[in-house]
């Protein structure tokens, strides 16, 4: 069963095309792992998916509805949730805010199911629920983005990103919860620039060069495949 | 650092001069049909070159005088002091607040009708500077044209009344509301803007108003404005000596008293502030609601809270119409207090004082704001001796404001909503 579908999709920046006719498949309940070197346009698929740019070509489908010319609200109200590049936590609000701000569609008895269940997995925040979220640091900033993005429940997350600028340790934990949300039954759409976690956690891996696809695989053909680990895996 | 301190302070001096002496140093005498030029006396010149040498100065040790400056808690005793408990906070406001409402409820009956009168135009600004605080407080769009929906309210009274006879009681609603579709018609096309961009195309839209006010001189009598605006009536009753308008009575006849003209004045007041009460707490309210909540995170960070599933256009423009509305409701009554309105009330300074107050005041802060309200319009009536300064006093004390507390008077202190109290 596929959760979202990209068919030949192209997105322009005004006259230059950033994706050149990308097709994607994310099944339920699959980590899918896109990886790709700067400026390959990783980040404006996701947005893409997220109907801000909208495609200027091609299709989106998400859980069998073609979404591709959706406005963005109705998107991200759709049962899907995005923890963007660089985080973007509300740094004015305290973390217990930017919570609900995460489940703002939803009933307050869901706001308070989603924020337990988001502190059970990140024990970090709930010592720092009155903090301030700016004066945190890099690494419980990304979890209380990533918490976040579960307060809606969402089907299917994606990450962009999320081991930016991050201490090893943290990213290990970051990617371990990533994994435990696959046990939950969410779907996982990551991108990463680093390459051997990504793929080593992933069912399936894509790899994106100058906005096309170039291979896609499992995470571990991936891996072995001397190409990818030229380019992406340090030789 | 000494020679750096040196340079800039020699800089600042020559602009003193720069700026100063064309503007003093020269005065415009008319003799017979011509005006000439002459040169001001020496006196003034003195004085110039004084200024010019404290700024010289002022600049030289200006790391030691701000650092001085810093060190003066007693100057704000609130600054350093623990932030107080949420619960306890809002008790505290709130008691606070009611005894101000009661005692201005009381007050104009023990002073002087000028004083009165100055009253219900600092209770205009609250309501105006309350408006503006939700569009550039809360939603972080910063908005230079606002004045014209103040214009907007108070010219629809003013219409409808000469034109229609509509009362006081009926335009108030009519107004607000037009000032509010005003709000949503430009919001459509300029909130896709943002920052400077937005202030400019709002600012345009502002002197639009403005202009066209003044050039629709068939409609609106353009620079001659529109007069004999109706007082407020109370329940059919009129503050004037006679009635004016057949089926009414007159106040001072109905009580049996003896005709005063303050009645009208205090009746006005009143009405002025109830409406401000009911500005702030209807503000107050969506502040916690979660509409509220959108406009502070689309101020945050814009792509997290369209990531959230919010639509930036809805947010943006729940906050222009809200704002918009509650100008127009202040315009209203502020056509009915003059009587007479022009296009010249509604200058592009009016929008730069009330968003003065909002920035005073701390933006966001409802307490904050309405403090720089009261501060900003009695200062200048209080100083009327320094008319010809006002302007300049007015700059120095932004300037000394945003040195000794850039977040404004009052900061804003959110208020967080508790999940776990609602069971
Ligand atoms: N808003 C924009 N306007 C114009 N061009 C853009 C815009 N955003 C991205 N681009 C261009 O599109 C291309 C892809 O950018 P994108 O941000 O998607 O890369 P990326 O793969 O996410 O890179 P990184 O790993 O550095 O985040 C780049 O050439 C970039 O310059
Ligand atoms: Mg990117």
């Amino acid at each position: 069963m596929s959760m979202l579908v990209l068919e030949d999709v192209h997105t322009h920046y005004g006259k230059i095309e950033a994706l050149h006719g990308v097709s994607v498949e994310v099944n339920k309940g699959e980590i899918v792992s896109l990886i790709g070197a700067n400026g390959a346009g990783k980040t404006t698929l996701l947005m893409t998916v997220c109907g801000s740019p909208q495609a200027s070509s091609g299709r989106i489908i998400l859980e069998g509805r073609d979404i591709t010319r959706d406005p963005t609200a109705s998107i991200m109200r759709s049962g899907i949730a995005i923890v963007p590049e660089g985080r973007r936590v509300f740094s004015g609000l305290t973390v217990e805010e930017n919570l609900h701000m995460g489940g703002f569609f939803n009933t307050k008895a869901e706001i308070r199911k989603s924020q337990d269940h988001v502190y059970d997995l990140f024990p970090r925040l709930k010592e720092r629920e009155h903090q301030r979220a700016g004066t945190m640091s890099g690494g419980e900033q990304q979890m209380l983005a990533i918490g976040r993005a579960l307060m809606s429940k969402p089907s299917m997350i994606i990450l962009d990103e999320p081991s930016l600028g991050l201490a090893p340790l943290v990213i290990k934990q970051i990617f371990e919860i990533i994994g435990h949300l696959r046990e939950e039954g969410i779907t996982v759409f990551l991108v990463e620039q680093n390459a051997h976690q990504a793929l080593n956690l992933a069912d399936r891996g894509y790899v994106l060069e100058t906005g096309r696809i170039r291979l896609h695989d499992t995470g571990k053909n991936l891996l072995a495949n001397p190409d990818v680990q030229n380019a992406y895996l340090g030789g | 650092m000494a020679a750096h301190n040196l340079k800039h302070a020699l800089f600042c001096a020559i602009v003193t001069l720069v700026i100063a002496y064309p503007i003093l140093g020269f005065n415009l005498t008319s003799s017979g049909t011509n005006i000439v030029l002459e040169g001001a006396k020496t006196h003034t010149i003195g004085l110039v070159l004084l200024a010019a040498v404290a700024v010289f100065l002022f600049q030289l040790f200006r790391d030691n005088i701000t650092g001085l400056l810093g060190k003066a808690p007693a100057l704000n005793p609130l600054a350093n002091r623990q932030p107080m408990e949420q619960s306890k906070r809002l008790k505290l406001e709130s008691t606070l607040l009611t005894l101000i409402i009661v005692g201005a409820l009381f007050w104009p009956f023990f002073v002087s009708r000028g004083s009165v009168d100055l009253a219900t135009l600092v209770l205009i600004y609250v309501m105006l500077a309350l408006g503006l605080n939700v569009v550039v407080g809360l939603a972080g769009l910063l908005d230079l044209g606002y004045v014209a929906f103040y214009a907007v309210g108070a010219y629809t009274f003013a219409l409808l009344s000469q034109y229609y006879g509509v009362s006081f009681w009926f335009a108030l609603p009519l107004g607000a509301l037009l000032a509010a579709l005003f709000g949503l018609v430009l919001g459509f096309p300029v909130l896709r803007l943002r920052g400077d961009y937005l202030a400019i195309v709002t600012l345009g839209f502002g002197e639009i108003i403005r202009i066209l006010l003044n050039n629709m001189t068939n409609l609106t009598g353009g620079p001659n404005g529109i007069g004999g605006i109706p007082d407020p009536t109370l329940f059919g009753m009129e503050f004037g000596r006679r009635v004016k308008e057949e089926g009414n009575t007159s106040f001072h006849e109905t009580f049996g008293i003896a005709y005063s003209s303050e009645h009208k004045i205090i009746f006005l007041y009143l009405i002025a502030l109830v409406l401000a009460v009911i500005t702030a707490l209807v503000i107050r309210r969506l502040m916690r609601m979660p509409v509220g909540r959108a406009w502070e995170a689309l101020r945050e960070d814009e792509i997290a809270a369209r990531s959230l599933g919010l639509s930036r256009t809805a947010v943006k423009l729940s906050a222009f119409t809200i704002g918009a509305f509650f100008a127009g409701f202040a315009g209203t009554v502020f056509a009915s207090k003059q009587g007479f309105i022009s296009p010249e009330s509604f200058v592009f300074l009016e929008s730069a004082i009330i968003l003065a107050i909002v920035v005073l005041g701390g933006m966001g802060s409802q307490m904050g704001v309405i403090l720089a309200a009261i501060a900003v319009t009695i200062l200048p009536e209080l100083a009327r001796e320094f008319s010809e300064y006002r302007m300049l006093i007015f700059g120095a004390a932004m300037v000394l404001m945003m040195v000794w507390r850039p977040q404004g008077l009052l900061p804003m202190r959110r208020i967080h909503i508790e999940l776990k109290a609602q069971e």
